[in-house]
């Protein structure tokens, strides 16, 4: 596998203004290779969201630099940003986020509109994906006809289709049960392992976590520890 | 920016089906506005066109003159007494007054019930010159108005009102050379009127008006050398309200009126009539206007606020469409056209509605009054109407637009 960089954070610092200054990131600095499948874990108010959100472009930082495959993401404006959120970055969230008037297919079709894709070529290439991923049967139905599971299935498809550098997942088994959790990861296991796709996963929960390659610790904005997880293996979900 | 992209349109177009009560709501106040406002508009030009009729064909900047009873004593000549205008009055007036164009007698005889064979109808008679043809137009359909030569041979000739016609001559669309009896007397027909407005000078309806030439009504009238009305119009250049005075003057000087006296003559200023009805209707076109233009900003209004509203509701898949790509010219472009195809689309089906309101409006009235009122708007003003309406769309969309950009993304996509 090829170990380059995806991800290179260098001193990044973030602070939210407000009444009383909350200083959130104090320093972060770490590496990412291509390829990898790693967990960024923390407890609430550790800092790994807004980490998630800086790295999904979502958000500026204040201090350092964050270099996505070698490009400088920086005071981006925000046509720039969401050209580079568009092609770069594929999104899970917790409560998959997927428009409720929108059926599966159109869903998972959305990050083409946005590049100007053809509606009967995005189409088919989300039913494509939507096979993959067991669901093309439910490619008609709306999101309120889907299982937790199968919503977060779909968003994986569309956090897929645009063929990103790299997937970010923000607790994308928050809101399932533990057999859907597992099969949710063991899917993201799949793209990583076969795709060779760069994964991020900002969870709480340690039975998420080892089940990455790495788990990078944080705590009161600053990292704590990097634990290789070879064996993947472990513990149970905490349900 | 590619406005006319299909792929954009549909999507557009999508999320407004697919939310349809919302759209509903939105589009409503819009529908409600331009309804009322082409209702309106069409109503109040309806109305100006059904009052335009009344008054059809008569020169507007005309003057009746009918003598009265005097009320002031004057050279010896007691008060309340009833005097006479004469026929030659006319050429007199024609001489002293400057400004004076035509000046014609007329003769208003009784209300004879003419008759033709077996039928019979109500009339009202009148004694006119050649030259009346040109301060009410006659709108001769068949045959002829009165000539001069009538008039110097005091011919038996007349010209009937529609009406008259189609009483005493249902099956004959052309009764010219046909005779038909007044009191006893036959009077060939020479011409059929068609003559719609309503202020027949000397009352009655123009269409049951019988013109007979000015010399013959004197002679089987009885008038002598007098006449019962004149009726004068304006030069070129010239008010009739300039040379109603000076009329006046020569008139109550002729017949020994007292300059002061104005009761005993009765000055009937079609033009000063004209003004008041023109500044009705100018009053009410304005606030036809006013209403209109007042109902469609509150219908934008509305649904801008809506739209606001909306935009409130949609914060996480605004934010979503933000995070998987979504540029902020995108979400503008879609907030936009959104407000512009809801309001294009209930805009015109408001103009629609309200088109076919009129029509039957328009219809129902030619079919029960048989008046040819215009109700209908132009093309033009549902041109301009539909220009008025992308305005407005573009309008409404602005603030929900500009607060759709303001989500941020991370915003829309906390769970707490």
């Amino acid at each position: 596998m090829e170990q380059t960089t995806m991800i290179h954070l260098d001193g990044i610092h973030k602070t939210y203004q407000g009444a009383q200054p909350l200083h959130v990131l104090k320093g972060i600095s770490l590496d990412i290779k291509k390829g990898e499948f790693v967990s960024i874990m923390g407890a609430s108010g550790s800092g790994k969201s807004t980490l998630l959100n800086i790295l999904g472009i979502l958000d500026n930082y204040d201090e350092g630099e964050y270099l996505l495959n070698g490009v400088l993401i920086k005071n981006l404006s925000e046509t720039k940003a969401a050209d580079y959120r568009n092609r770069m970055i594929g999104f899970i969230f917790q409560s998959f986020n997927l428009i409720p008037f929108k059926n599966a297919m159109e869903n998972v079709a959305l990050p083409l509109y946005y590049q100007g894709v053809s509606r009967r070529k995005r189409n088919a290439l989300a039913l494509e994906y939507l096979e993959r991923l067991g669901l093309k049967e439910w490619a008609h139905h709306l999101p309120s006809e889907l299982s937790g599971g199968q919503k977060q299935r779909v968003a994986i498809a569309r956090a897929i289709i645009a063929h990103p550098q790299i997937i970010l997942a923000d607790e994308p088994t928050g809101a399932l049960d533990s057999k859907t959790s597992e099969e949710v990861m063991q899917l993201l296991r799949d793209l990583n392992e076969k795709k060779g796709m760069t994964i991020v996963v900002v969870t709480h929960e340690s039975g998420v976590a080892y089940r990455t390659h790495k788990v990078i610790h944080i705590k009161d904005g600053i990292i704590g520890k990097i634990e290789e997880n070879k064996t993947m293996e472990g513990q149970p979900y905490l349900k | 920016m590619r406005i006319f992209d299909l792929d954009k349109w549909s999507e557009t177009f999508e999320t407004l089906m697919r939310n349809k009560s919302r759209s509903f709501l939105t589009a409503f106040g819009i529908f409600w506005g331009l309804f009322m406002f082409s209702l309106l508009m069409g109503g109040g030009q309806g109305l100006e066109s059904l009052m335009a009729k009344n008054f059809e064909g008569i020169a507007q900047n005309s003057c009746f003159l009918i003598p009265g009873q005097t009320t002031k004593t004057y050279k010896g000549l007691q008060s309340g007494r009833q005097w006479n205008l004469r026929a030659a009055d006319a050429q007199l007036l024609k001489h002293r007054v400057k400004g004076i164009d035509l000046c014609e007698p007329v003769i208003l005889g009784e209300n004879p019930t003419p008759r033709y064979k077996d039928k019979t109808t109500y009339g009202t008679v009148k004694g006119v010159n050649p030259e009346y043809a040109a301060m009410e137009n006659p709108h001769i359909i068949y045959g002829r108005f009165i000539n001069q030569t009538d008039c110097d041979q005091e011919r038996k000739v007349c010209v009937i009102g529609m009406r008259v016609r189609e009483e005493l001559f249902p099956d004959t669309p052309n009764p010219c050379g046909k005779f038909i009896e007044l009191d006893s007397i036959y009077y060939e027909v020479v011409g059929v009127s068609n003559m719609k407005s309503n202020v027949g000078t000397g009352g009655g309806n123009s269409q049951q008006t019988i013109m007979l030439p000015f010399t013959t009504a004197q002679k089987i009238y009885q008038k002598g050398d007098r006449a019962d009305m004149l009726v004068y119009t304006a030069a070129p250049g010239h008010t009739v309200t300039e040379i109603e005075e000076a009329v006046n003057t020569v008139i109550k000087e002729e017949h020994l009126i007292a300059p002061d006296d104005d009761q005993a003559l009765f000055s009937i200023n079609l033009e000063k009539l004209f003004q008041v009805i023109d500044n009705l209707f100018a009053g009410i076109r304005f606030l036809v206007w006013l209403i209109g233009i007042g109902t469609l900003i509150s219908g934008t209004i509305g649904v801008s606020n809506i739209m606001m509203v909306t935009v409130k509701e949609r914060t996480t898949e605004i934010g979503i469409r933000r995070a998987i790509g979504a540029r902020p010219s995108n979400i503008l472009w879609q907030i936009m056209a959104e407000s512009m195809v809801l309001t294009l689309f209930a805009g015109l089906l408001g103009i629609v509605i309200s088109v076919l309101i009129l029509q039957g409006v328009e219809m129902g009235i030619a079919a029960s009054t048989g008046v040819e009122a215009k109700f209908q708007l132009s093309f033009g003003m549902a041109l301009s109407a539909f220009g008025v309406l992308m305005m407005l769309g573009t309008l409404a969309g602005v603030a929900p637009s500009l607060r759709a950009l303001a989500i941020k993304p991370i915003e829309a996509l906390t769970d707490e």
